[in-house]
């Protein structure tokens, strides 16, 4: 992959608005920037009603995404452009699963709903009709998903990239400064576990930085590009950003996506834990 | 317990322009709040508001309500805010102390 084949640009997307086999959608947990107008003809998904699993703590099963893609009228063989707002977090998320389910063609719009609102392009408040697909999704690629089991043995083996602010590397905090502290048991991070907060990946715009700025970015960081690497967060989400980042922008095999992430990892009974603004050691 | 109505358990910013939950204690929290208005001193709802350390490092964003509201829960110490929108830019130090702290934010090309 390549920023060539799994990004396109907010120009581009306003002129393939109407294109046939292109699809745009949505992914967002608050729905109600949907509601209120979105990039048009894009349809919605929810990503905790849509995304996430009613019962089990896990996400929808690969019968489940093959439902709701069929359900939303998209069709394995369209283009499908995911766009949401946090700087695409959910977005990214959400792109990450179509990966994992195998669906061919999917990109991220740069800069998601918030390029496209600074720089002032049309919104739309019809929500499209789009009839019923017959999706198939693949079995599940688990090549770009860890597990905890994986993430405890990774310490000090593989690259662990924890892309959560510093003070919640640090435990110093266990959610973003702007939601209440509450989740995980413990704070703290994996210990060896670098940090690169997500941002450093964007611009203020929203935008994924350049390849050379991202590359050095991580490289300074201490990412170790001959080994396989983890990304995590609280949720999983941020850290799709990253691994989105990682392996489909700088191209780099074997990068996998916590998704239990930080929420999981800090309630676990007898793992280490790191405190402070160093990896620490294995 | 169970969480305030208008603060989500994932990521997105709760909904800006919402009381203060009763549950924050603004004993503890030092609360930035404030609204973004243009050249023409109109509210700008849809605005992205970014909190950045004193080293000028992104800490969290909001997007401002349709009244043009926004706010955080920061600590005591000095802050940037900077409001992004299709209006302009516009930046603004805080020295934020305990309790709430009420700013004003403009923004222009």
């Amino acid at each position: 992959m390549s920023r060539d084949t799994a990004l396109v640009s907010a120009d581009w997307a306003e002129k393939n608005l109407d294109t046939q086999g292109v699809v745009f959608v949505e992914v967002d947990e608050d729905t109600t920037a949907y509601d209120g107008g979105h990039i048009p003809g894009a349809v919605k998904i929810d990503w905790k009603t849509d995304l996430q699993d009613p019962v089990r703590r896990d996400f929808v099963n690969q019968e489940q995404f093959s439902k709701l893609l069929s359900a939303k009228g998209i069709a394995n063989d369209d283009t499908v452009i995911l766009y949401g707002g946090n700087n695409n977090w959910f977005a990214a998320y959400a792109y990450w699963y179509f990966k994992l389910y195998g669906h061919g063609d999917v990109k991220l719009l740069d800069g998601g709903r918030k390029k496209w609102e600074l720089d002032a392009r049309p919104y739309s408040k019809d929500v499209p009709n789009r009839p019923a697909t017959q999706y198939q999704a693949s079995a599940p690629d688990l090549s770009i998903r860890a597990f905890r089991d994986e993430v405890v043995q990774a310490i000090g083996v593989k690259n662990l990239v924890d892309v959560r602010s510093p003070d919640e590397f640090a435990g110093r905090l266990l959610a973003p400064a702007h939601l209440p502290q509450e989740q995980s048991q413990r704070g703290g991070h994996i210990p060896t576990a670098i940090s690169v907060p997500w941002s450093k990946a964007a611009n203020e715009d929203g935008t994924f930085k350049s390849d050379e700025e991202l590359a050095k970015i991580y490289g300074e960081a201490g990412l170790d590009g001959s080994k396989d690497t983890i990304a995590y967060c609280r949720i999983g989400e941020r850290s799709s950003h990253t691994w989105f980042v990682l392996k489909e922008l700088l191209g780099q095999q074997n990068v996998k996506n916590y998704d239990g992430s930080w929420t999981e990892y800090g309630s676990l009974i007898g793992v280490p834990i790191a405190l402070g603004d160093e990896p620490g050691k294995a | 317990m169970t969480s305030p109505s208008n603060i989500a358990d994932g990521c997105a910013a709760p909904d800006q322009s919402a009381p203060i939950p009763a549950s924050v204690d603004l004993q503890k929290e030092t609360v930035i709040t404030g609204v973004v208005s243009n050249a023409e001193g109109e509210a700008v709802g849809g605005a992205y508001v970014r909190l950045l350390d004193s080293t000028g490092e992104f800490t969290a964003e909001v997007v401002t309500s349709p009244e043009g509201v926004f706010r955080f829960f920061a600590a005591p110490g000095t802050w940037t805010l900077r409001a992004l929108s299709r209006h302009g830019n516009g930046d603004l130090a805080v020295d934020a102390t305990r309790g709430v702290n009420e700013v004003g934010l403009s923004v222009s090309s």
